[in-house]
């Protein structure tokens, strides 16, 4: 029997998500700038206020260090907070509670102590925010052990992935891609539906080359996929959903199959996720490659504010149908 | 100013000792337990059983043990690299806090921690910290935490004269005066962070409790090395929290008789003169507590001496203990990661 399912954006997933689970547990709160009267900078968590109260829905001072290290404290003494870091930029000023206290407490301690602290933020360039509020730093903390990283792309996968996060023991961070909160899809009409972390999706299905991507990524590469059908190349779109941890069975399963793998993540692409990916991706599936993994990231320069410099600094279909065809004809990218 | 911005200065008359019995035995009992711990760490260090680095709280003593001997044993602390005698003050067994100094399995975090990150989550230790100021934010959370669940917790922030230079200080106690936390943050200013002195890099005009006053929070500058002094300071504090009227900031003056750390030479012939350390070792917090309970009526001398003996057993124990203990198996490596 198949669960019924309702059409929501991906803003309305973030809502419904945390207002889920602040029913189910008492001890979770959600705690940021702006978040709770005006319902935040994006308004995905109006409302959350009217039900909930002032206790359990908190705007806070600007003050990221002192807001993440209070979400530390409070979830290390029995609480699941909810810290809203309103643009992924600004985590960079929580680094050290996020890097070098929540992510190493369980292990420093010994086991004795658990962080179960769940951080949303956003990433995402597209919107003329200039070069301090479009970026995507999600590399940054999957390179620490310790922290759980999602990326959703669909609304459900966003709803599923937030409600694990809140669950979990771990602290985690949900990257919200900031230009996708008006996309809409079918998520499951049930409370209790939840993603576990670890496990990637095929978002669509193909046997001649495998397109890892993440988040807005997602969107792109499906784009491609289907510029690419026309061409008689079918392209398979893997979304790993969670970097930390990461479905490495999948990605190869694929792999396997069609012999041909592009990543493509929104990042800088130099030392990040298409990196990593790549290079797992050329180790533990050497044997089923017939062409060098190629990777599509971001330009490596600040993100520029001009719509006349911005657009093409973001990976876009046309570049990914290059770098595939050239996987298949020898086309310089 | 209103009355709630004043800086209040406290100690207490040398010639009495206006605290129960049994809480003097405790304070005197816990402060030389630190005292002796704390040369064995020195000796374990030198001898090379421990390894990395040994911040000693020798001199401080008097600021832990004042302000944990105000606590209930669900509250919380969060500590500093100098934080073996908070933990001590707070409840910390020293046979496990000495088994992770040498990074042997029995030790508190199972060897993973190490000085710096020792904690005991029973006894509500949320852990030294390696960062300076890096416990704030935790503190004024377990703090938000406690009010939340109401349940009457309080949370002390121990930290250094160097920490209040740290942006965090300023978030930390900005969002816990805002919301009211119950957490007292107590900064034990031993006049040098690292090997720097405060009074160089610290834009106060006397003390660095003045910065209450831009978070609409009481202050207290409490002669440190006063155990009495100290305690009720604390006890006024901690009541005023648990009833709500929010975060306070404890300046304890005091003095810490070694180096930053184990082995890097002596201060008085860099940073720092021994004219002034002199000063402050005729302060030294133990015997000036022992002098108050000896003139109290409390012991005498044979009892001091044989207290002494009780907690050098104990410590010597606790340093056998550590030694037999073994390293974690190296499978051990990746387990803790995630809870």
């Amino acid at each position: 029997m198949s669960t019924p399912e309702r059409v929501i954006t991906y803003g309305e997933a973030v809502r419904e998500a945390i207002a889920e689970e602040m029913r189910r547990d008492e001890t979770v709160f959600f705690m940021g700038e702006d978040v709770a009267a005006a319902g935040g900078v994006f308004k995905v968590t109006v409302g959350l206020l009217d039900e909930f109260g002032e206790d359990r829905v908190r705007d806070t001072p600007i003050s990221e260090a002192g807001i993440m290290g209070a979400g530390v404290g409070a979830a290390l003494t029995g609480m699941r907070p909810i810290v809203e870091i309103m643009f992924g930029d600004f985590i960079t000023i929580a680094m050290d509670q996020i890097v070098n206290q929540a992510a190493k407490m369980c292990y420093m301690t010994g086991g004795q102590a658990m962080v179960p602290l769940t951080i949303r933020t956003t990433i995402g360039a597209g919107r003329s925010s200039a070069a301090q509020h479009s970026q995507s730093l999600q590399a940054w903390l999957s390179h620490i052990p310790g922290v759980k990283v999602a990326i959703p792309s669909t609304p459900a996968d966003l709803k599923g992935l937030l409600k694990t996060s809140i669950r979990d023991d771990n602290p985690t961070v949900i990257y919200e891609d900031k230009m996708m909160y008006g996309l809409k899809g079918p998520v499951p009409d049930d409370d209790d539906y939840t993603i576990p972390f670890g496990v990637a999706d095929i978002k669509r299905e193909g046997s001649d080359v495998t397109l890892v991507a993440t988040s807005s990524m997602v969107h792109t590469a499906l784009k491609a996929a289907d510029m690419l059908d026309k061409e008689g190349i079918g392209a398979e779109v893997v979304d790993p959903r969670t970097l930390s941890p990461l479905d490495m069975d999948t990605i190869i399963r694929s792999v396997e199959k069609t012999s041909r793998a592009v990543v493509v993540d929104e990042a800088y692409q130099s030392y990040g996720v298409t990196g990593e990916l790549a290079s797992r991706i050329a180790d533990e599936a050497f044997d089923y490659l017939d062409a060098p993994v190629k990777r599509v990231g971001a330009m490596d320069v600040p993100v520029p504010f001009s719509p006349g410099l911005e657009p093409q600094t973001i990976p876009d279909e046309a570049k990914l149908v290059r770098t595939v065809q050239g996987l298949f004809h020898d086309v310089t990218v | 100013m209103s009355e709630s911005l004043e800086l209040i200065t406290t100690s207490s008359d040398e010639g009495t000792l206006p605290l129960p019995e049994p809480l003097c035995r405790e304070i005197y009992d816990k402060m030389l337990t630190i005292r002796r711990f704390e040369e064995a760490v020195l000796e374990i260090y030198t001898q090379g059983l421990m390894r990395g680095l040994a911040h000693l709280y020798i001199g401080q003593e008097a600021s832990a043990v004042g302000i944990c001997s105000a606590l209930n044993d669900d509250d919380y602390l969060t500590s500093t690299h100098r934080g073996h005698g908070h933990l001590i003050a707070k409840g910390g067994k020293v046979d496990r806090m000495m088994a992770e100094m040498m990074g042997k399995v029995d030790g508190y975090n199972r060897g993973k921690g190490g000085t710096m990150h020792i904690a005991d989550m029973s006894l509500g230790i949320l852990g030294a910290n390696g960062i300076v100021g890096g416990g704030m934010g935790m503190a004024t959370g377990a703090a938000l935490s406690g009010k939340m669940r109401g349940s009457g917790q309080v949370a002390v922030c121990f930290f250094g004269d160097g920490a209040i230079n740290q942006g965090a200080f300023l978030e930390s106690a900005n969002l816990a005066s805002v919301w009211s936390l119950p957490v007292l943050f107590v900064c034990e200013n031993n006049h040098y962070g690292e090997y720097t002195a405060a009074s160089d890099v610290t834009a106060v005009r006397e003390h660095v409790a003045e910065r209450a006053a831009g978070f609409n929070m009481p202050a207290m500058v409490v002669d440190g090395n006063d155990a009495v002094a100290v305690h009720q300071t604390a006890v006024e504090m901690v009541e005023r929290a648990r009833a709500g009227e929010g975060p306070c900031l404890i300046e304890n003056k005091t003095y810490r008789y070694r180096g930053h750390h184990v082995g890097d030479g002596d201060p008085e012939k860099t940073y720092r003169t021994q004219e002034e350390t002199d000063t402050w070792l005729a302060k030294d917090p133990i015997p000036r507590f022992a002098r108050r309970m000896l003139k109290a009526g409390m012991v005498d001398e044979t009892e001091l001496e044989s207290i002494d003996a009780d907690i050098t057993k104990r410590v010597e124990d606790a340093v056998t203990f550590a030694n037999e203990s073994p390293y974690p198996t190296a499978d051990e490596v990746t387990d803790h990661v995630y809870a």
